[in-house]
């Protein structure tokens, strides 16, 4: 095999593992409180510029940048979810998604207001790795690992926790679970920080690969729904097996045309299985 | 003649007489205030039954780009050209339509797969790059004031020509208003199987009005392309673009005919205050204020500006969500 390929192939699966962190995180908070944050992989732009700004512009060691960049992008989440979401909860699903839609507007052109369309990079260089003449750059075998551990980690968190019961529980019923004691604008709010604090874990991640700008968050933002949706919304194991299925087809569809081509390749491959498996790739 | 007919009678004086005395630069806001008011008007035919389609900057980008590529490549008007992009942005309306309508993907899932559906076209124009530019964009080759060409320095001609076509898009609005089509809609909208249980054909008016609203989106775009005389994948298709023509239509009111374009007027009026006043240094401004509003409206009158003068008619679905003022 063509090892060029077999590179593709791994870069895939590589990307794979950010997307799958990106589609948990929205998963998450559509399958507890029934909402799509259509600026999701917007709040991930804004982990970009904190770990940018704080890491290149004020030099704080790259591991504090991270945590603050995870923290702050937890309590946007939680901002999000109190000024934006709170007030539409009882509104049409649509004027959920739409608001959510202003708040895209509003994220991507606060951000080109206060930093320009400049693309900023954060200056740190990992190696790359070279295993029996196969490149492969550290940062995204980093990215994918980190990834990993942070699915299996909210995996625990939601099986072995009391609160992960409780958020696991309200994906279920949301109407019952008020009757049984379980305060769900509590819940609501915790799932929007966690959501949130994932963004910022895919900010930190993406912040090593990719340069950031105010519109970055439109080259992953559409396809992590995409991902999301293909897999069932709200399941978490059907949005990762989808991230790998969409990465591939664009690394692999990047080998053999442009990147361009590969991604109109995924997103016609999204469409056409709507139609297909309207309730996911893993629905029965 | 009552008081009603008297008042269009001086509306339409006024608008037909505006471009004699205007001065060029308020002109161009005009013509764009009525291109982007018959878009955004295109939109609400389906927005406002509920079938929000984040995906129209497809339509919008096959509109211009397919009659500049013809004429670029091929030599071929633009009165041929526009027909043909109007019947394939129909035909690709028909294409995500009918499947979509015939498997009940609806709400999230509807929105979802336009918004795929407006990511395919932008990443189709740009891809292409070797004959449409790619993101650098493309200008129609120009040939001074023709007819057959379609290009009017003047910007007065084009100014006619927006004032009809937006008074076509009012028309088509009207005739679905005031027909059995919007009952039909309504109840759809309300509920798809209640509807179907009462003999409603569901999947054809649904396809119908999705047809129409596509087939008049390409057609803006190809007017709004004929009249700036460049396109640019990120101007005229696109998420971006998709997402503009959601927010002023909402911001306007899509129950009401002039709402969109009081959406466009407000939009436009916005961008241009915000670029005189700040000048050019602050690129994001007027964005940013439309997402904070957009976020606004959503919230406290989800029924637009002009849904605030509207007493009569609130559809049972809206009510809930409807201000109470």
């Amino acid at each position: 095999m063509d090892i060029y390929l077999v590179e593709a192939i791994i870069n895939g699966l590589l990307l794979g593992g950010v997307l799958a962190l990106l589609a948990l995180g929205l998963n998450l908070i559509f399958g507890v409180i029934d909402v799509v944050w259509i600026a999701y992989a917007d709040l991930v732009m804004c982990g970009m510029y904190a770990v940018y700004w704080l890491h290149a512009f004020f030099g704080w060691p790259i591991g504090v940048a991270f945590i603050v960049a995870i923290v702050g992008v937890a309590l946007l989440g939680i901002l999000v979810h109190v000024l934006i979401i709170a007030p539409v909860l009882r509104a049409a699903p649509i004027n959920q998604l739409l608001a959510t839609g202003g708040l895209l507007f509003f994220l991507q052109s606060f951000a080109t207001l206060l930093f320009g369309t400049d693309f900023r990079n954060l200056g740190v260089r990992l190696p790359i790795i070279e295993v029996g003449g196969l490149f492969i750059s550290y940062a995204r075998l980093m990215a994918f690992a980190v990834a990993l551990a942070g699915a299996v980690a909210l995996y625990l968190f939601l099986r072995r926790t009391y609160l992960g019961t409780a958020i696991r529980a309200i994906s279920q019923d949301r109407d019952i679970m008020g009757l049984m004691g379980v305060d769900q604008s509590r819940i609501y709010v915790m799932t929007s920080g966690i959501g949130g604090a994932l963004a910022g874990l895919s900010a930190c991640l993406l912040s090593l690969q990719y340069d950031v700008h105010p519109f970055v968050g439109n080259t992953f933002g559409p396809l992590t729904f995409m991902i999301c949706v293909l897999g069932g919304l709200g399941n978490m194991i059907g949005g990762f097996v989808a991230a790998f299925v969409m990465s591939e087809i664009i690394s692999v569809g990047g080998y053999y045309a442009s990147t361009e081509w590969a991604y109109v390749l995924a997103f016609t491959f999204f469409i056409v299985l709507m139609f297909l498996r309207p309730r996911g790739i893993l629905a029965r | 003649m009552n008081a009603r007919s008297v008042l269009l009678l001086i509306a339409l004086a006024i608008l037909v007489s505006a471009p004699l005395v205007t001065p060029g630069y308020f002109l161009h806001l005009v013509i764009q205030v009525l291109l982007w008011g018959f878009i955004y008007t295109a939109w609400s035919l389906m927005g406002r039954f509920g079938f929000v389609s984040l995906g129209h900057g497809a339509f919008m980008g096959i509109g211009a780009y397919v009659p500049a590529l013809l004429w670029n490549y091929e030599g071929l008007t633009p009165w041929i050209g526009i027909p043909v992009s109007v019947v394939l942005s129909a035909l690709l309306a028909v294409v995500i339509g009918y499947p979509c309508f015939r498997l009940k993907v609806v709400g999230h899932y509807f929105a979802l797969v336009t918004l795929a559906l407006g990511q395919v076209v932008l990443l189709c124009i740009v891809a292409a790059r070797d004959i449409t530019g790619g993101s650098l964009g493309m200008t129609p080759r120009a040939v001074g004031h023709s007819w057959y060409a379609l290009q009017f320095p003047d910007k007065r001609f084009f100014y006619y020509i927006a004032l009809a076509v937006w008074l076509i898009g009012l028309l088509v609005w009207r005739r679905i208003d005031k027909g059995m089509d919007r009952e039909a809609l309504e109840a759809i909208a309300e509920d798809e199987d209640a509807a179907a249980a009462v003999g409603i054909d569901v999947l054809r008016e649904k396809l119908r009005v999705t047809v129409i609203s596509a087939a008049l989106t390409a057609v803006g775009g190809a007017v709004f392309g004929q009249y700036l005389m460049y396109l640019n994948p990120e101007t005229v298709a696109g998420i971006a673009v998709s997402l503009q023509i959601v927010f002023a239509a909402i911001a306007g009111g899509v129950y009401a005919m002039l709402g969109p374009t009081v959406g466009a007027l407000l939009t436009i009026a916005l961008t241009e205050g915000l670029r005189v006043w700040f000048g050019t240094n602050f690129i994001g401004a007027a964005n940013t204020i439309y997402g904070i509003l957009l976020i606004v409206f959503i919230i406290f009158m989800p029924r637009g500006i002009l849904g605030l003068f509207e007493t009569l008619r609130v559809p049972r679905s809206r009510a809930s969500t409807a201000p109470t003022d």
